[in-house]
């Protein structure tokens, strides 16, 4: 049933044009980078101010209309997937920098700007920000924050909450918040550390305050060719032991190697496992530890070692890893991205059980992984004209993640819950730690009206838990009203 | 109340439980009784003993930094409870081939770092008394050094936590991997929260290599301005320190530290990188523990004023100045330990000069008036009783509140203590 309209009226007077009914422009929005799981939402609202935005929210808490957030909408877990009944709020007319403080190496920007464009604002003063999803080129930071996003240098400068210092945030009560601050260590809960990664479940990030970081005097990236990913993933064991932070290493199996050649001629060497070292620090520094690494890749098999010097021999390497996922569409009509995390010594025993239970569904999987910390992204290979195979893809995907959390890792290490992983939550916490995350949830948004039903199998119900109200003994004494 | 008491003891075994003293006070505060449980479960059931009987209860660690937080406000609880997590002292894993450790909640910091550097590797951090200082305290009160300025802060080297709850849950959050999105991030939340959320009773890191080399070179500076330029002038170049600190006191000159770590070749290319950029300082010989000089800033006298500032990293010589005129006019001495990304510690010695309360007051509201805060961590009791040593939490005290409800209703947990009264 639409929305009546009555509250259509109350939603144009806040944005005027930026309303969208039209159903045949509904449906760009029914589905973000997953498209297997669609929803036409009642509306879509297109604020270009934290008080539009607030505005909107505040109809949705007086009407109990859920809403969802939405920046580029190429997540991979159905995070913006409308919600029955509900509208969406796209942030992507929010899309200005509104502050670059370069002496303290501060960026304040709006939800909807771009992650690569972040890095193009500063790079000409030798900065950059560096959480880099694969998919920068089209992905919002507002998007970034509610994943928690990572990428490929995320091994050494850490993921997207390294990175927020601060956030402006409308919560789902309508009330505009400030948490964190420019500076580190604001006193009380850390509540960007929360806020960050909550998928939209928490309110809607309006302004976020980022830290960006200069950049490295020398990179420079090694690829090594192998017969085998074990024996890749021995030199990455071998690197690591030997004291090294690479800012990355990334692995492909010989299928991502095939697609990323048929997509983009990235010049690999059809081999049973590649890998790719970044090193980046002082020239010293890293000219004496990319020989450690030339090094330690023969001993464990490569046999062959190229090492990119300039910027657009790395631009070519990293060409092919970047476009992994989307070259696996010259290669099989349909796949699907997974995300699991094992602990690093782990991955022998995980490749070759995924060997098995590839062989035993009949299907094929490549695997695309950010080695060093241990995410793997199989993609599971299928036909879907084939009746059955999206079945069993589905089926093998998910025995891949249970695979991944028997091993003492994740079921995403960085496209979120969302919908789809969801009822795989229990298969890695137990009630009472569902239970009790979800007490966030009921301080930040005890209505469930921000992106409901997202994240956890079931919703927990919020108790009314405002607690008895204590002045401060000063503020009692009449002493002080600092709070 | 004599009910509580034998359910606890029957939990625990009267062993590990005894009538507090003056020693255990808090902020002058006795409370009745020390506890020491066996583990996260008896942690949690002593707990919801403790909640169910009205108890407040105030985690322990290593009682390195119990008089950090505000006065504890036990009127309305019918006792007071201290939970030492003193038993709960084992390193339980080394994963060292993934980098991550898992560790209980009352082990202390040196303990960790000595198993961990069997395998050549290391928590990325330098708080402070690591040799007493346990790692649920220093995860509660956000304790980090110098080396934050490579590795970031506790938040970005836990991936792992226990908690338990005053309703006697036992929660999981995180796990042991280094990247993981999976459900809320609360080892962050419970970081810095002063144990007012839930008991810390297990933890995991990511760990990071000892370095193969150190080096690290002083700098002396005319004044506050010339000893944050350099700073700045370090960040703003592709040099990667892992330690920069400025040193300053009413009575010296500031000096400026620097933390090289890598190897060898590393090390001496950006020491003579350096040495270009600060050609005009003059360099001196660093003093020993120069990397501990955050710790000695607590040493002496009992009138003693120690503040926790947090700036940004451009307005170091600003404050400065502001502090030595403060100082000048209110007759103190002081001393302040600061680290480039803008987290210092300032001590200050004047005795119980009158307007001391109203001299932090401005200090504060001067600092937070541009995003930062002023936090005190030790003073006097007569202070303390003047001023809320938190400072400001903003427009999000409301929601801080509301999380507090959520994870301890009763207030049970350390009440009063952390930021607003909560
Ligand atoms: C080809 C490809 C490659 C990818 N590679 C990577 C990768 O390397 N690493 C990685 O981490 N991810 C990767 N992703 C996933 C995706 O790009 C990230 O999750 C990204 O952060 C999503 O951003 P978005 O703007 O598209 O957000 P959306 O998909 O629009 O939304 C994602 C979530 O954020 C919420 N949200 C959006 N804006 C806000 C806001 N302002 N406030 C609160 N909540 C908000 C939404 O409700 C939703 O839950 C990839 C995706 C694709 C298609």
């Amino acid at each position: 049933m639409p929305l009546d309209s009555r509250i259509l009226d109350k939603f144009r007077a806040v944005v005027g044009r930026g309303l969208i009914t039209e159903d045949s422009q509904l449906h760009t929005y029914e589905c973000d980078g997953l498209t297997n799981f669609r929803v036409l939402p009642q509306a879509v609202l297109l604020p270009t101010s934290t008080e539009e935005v607030q505005a909107i929210v505040r109809i949705c808490q007086r009407e109990k209309i859920p809403f969802v957030a939405r920046g580029s909408g190429t997540g991979l877990s159905g995070g913006a997937l409308p919600v029955e009944k509900g509208i969406v709020i796209s942030l992507a007319r929010m899309n200005r920098i509104l502050e670059v403080d370069l002496p303290n190496a501060r960026m304040v920007v709006e939800p909807g700007v771009i992650n690569a464009d972040v890095t193009q604002r500063v790079a000409p003063h030798g900065y950059f920000y560096a959480p880099d999803p694969s998919s920068q080129s089209v992905c919002s930071i507002g998007g970034n924050v509610a994943e928690n996003s990572g990428g490929a240098h995320c091994l050494k400068y850490g993921f997207t909450t390294t990175h927020v210092l601060a956030l402006e945030v409308v919560l789902p009560d309508g009330s505009i918040v400030h948490l964190g601050s420019r500076t580190l260590d604001r006193p009380g809960y850390d509540l960007p550390g929360i806020f960050v990664g909550s998928e939209g479940t928490l309110g809607i990030a309006t302004k976020i305050v980022l830290r960006i970081v200069k950049k490295p005097a020398v990179i420079q990236t090694l690829l090594a060719a192998f017969n085998s990913t074990e024996e890749a993933g021995a030199a990455v064991s071998g690197i690591i032991g030997a004291g090294m932070l690479p800012a990355a290493i990334e692995m492909m199996d010989n299928l991502a190697i095939q697609a990323a050649e048929a997509s983009v001629h990235a010049g690999y060497p059809n081999c049973g496992g590649l890998l790719l070292v970044e090193l980046d620090g002082p020239a010293a520094e890293v000219e004496h530890l990319i020989d450690e690494v030339g090094k330690i890749c023969t001993q464990c098999g490569a046999w062959e070692i190229r090492v990119a010097q300039s910027e657009a021999e790395r631009a070519v390497v990293w060409k092919g890893r970047k476009a992994a996922f989307a070259a696996m569409g010259h290669i099989s009509p349909n796949y699907i991205v997974q995300d699991g995390v094992i602990p690093r010594t782990a991955l022998p025993k995980v490749l070759s059980e995924m060997e098995r239970m590839s062989a035993a569904q009949g299907l094929r999987v490549a695997n695309v992984f950010h080695a060093g910390d241990g995410n793997l992204h199989p993609l599971v290979l299928y036909d879907g004209r084939i009746p059955g195979q999206e079945e069993r893809a589905m089926e093998l995907s998910i025995d891949i993640l249970r695979l991944c959390v028997k091993c003492g890792g994740s079921i995403t290490g960085e496209h979120g819950v969302g919908e789809e992983k969801k009822s795989m939550m229990p298969e890695m916490f137990a009630e009472p730690d569902l239970e009790t995350m979800q007490l966030v949830r009921c301080a930040f948004d005890p209505e469930h009206l921000a992106n409901p039903g997202k994240v956890f199998p079931r919703t927990r119900l919020c108790a009314e838990r405002t607690g008895p109200y204590h002045p401060h003994p000063l503020e009692a004494a009449g002493v002080a009203q600092f709070f | 109340m004599d009910a509580a008491w034998s359910d606890l003891q029957a939990l625990v075994g009267a062993e590990n439980m005894r009538a507090a003293t003056a020693e255990d006070a808090v902020d002058g505060v006795v409370p009745q009784m020390v506890i020491e449980p066996g583990g996260a479960e008896e942690v949690a059931g002593v707990l919801k003993i403790a909640t169910g009987a009205g108890l407040a209860v105030i985690p322990r660690g290593g009682r390195t930094k119990m008089d950090w937080g505000n006065l504890l406000r036990n009127s309305e609880r019918s006792g007071t409870l201290i939970l030492s997590t003193s038993r709960l002292n084992r390193v339980v894993e080394h994963a060292w081939g993934d980098m991550t450790a898992t560790v209980e909640a009352g082990c202390t910091f040196q303990r960790v770092q000595e198993t961990l550097a069997q395998h050549g590797q290391r928590l990325a951090l330098d708080p402070l008394w690591p040799e007493q200082a346990t790692i649920g305290g220093i995860l509660a009160t956000n304790d980090t050094g110098p080396l934050r300025v490579r590795f970031g802060s506790l938040r970005d080297l836990i991936i792992g936590i226990t908690l338990a709850l005053p309703d006697g849950t036992l929660a999981k959050s995180g796990g042991k991997v280094v990247k993981n999105v999976a459900g809320y991030d609360l080892p962050k939340l419970a970081t810095g929260s002063l144990g007012t959320l839930g008991i810390i009773t297990q933890t995991i890191f990511r760990l990071h290599p000892v370095p193969r080399e150190t080096r690290t070179l002083s700098f002396s500076t005319a004044d506050g301005a010339a000893a944050n330029a350099l700073v700045l002038a370090i960040q703003d170049c592709n040099i990667v320190p892992t330690g920069v600190q400025i040193r300053a006191a009413s009575s010296a000159m500031p000096e400026v530290d620097l933390r090289f770590e890598g190897t060898a070749p590393g090390c001496e290319a950006q020491i003579e990188q350096t040495l270009r950029i600060c050609s005009g300082a003059r360099r001196v010989e660093p003093p020993e523990n120069v990397w501990n000089a955050r710790s000695e800033l607590w040493s002496g006298t009992e009138s003693l004023i120690v503040c926790k500032f947090t700036l940004l990293p451009a307005e170091l010589g600003t404050f400065l100045t502001s502090i030595r005129k403060l100082s000048e006019a209110l007759q103190w001495s002081w001393r302040l330990v600061a680290q480039s990304v803008g987290v210092g510690y300032l001590r200050l010695d004047g005795g119980n000069s009158g307007n001391v309360v109203s001299a932090l007051q401005n200090l504060r509201e001067e600092l937070e008036s541009r995003g930062g805060s002023l936090v005190l961590l030790r003073c006097p009791l007569a202070i303390k009783s003047k001023i809320d040593v938190w400072g400001s939490a903003g427009d999000a005290l409301p929601l801080m509140r509301n999380i507090k409800a959520q994870f301890d209703p009763e207030g049970v947990l350390n009440p009063g203590r952390f930021i607003g009264g909560i």
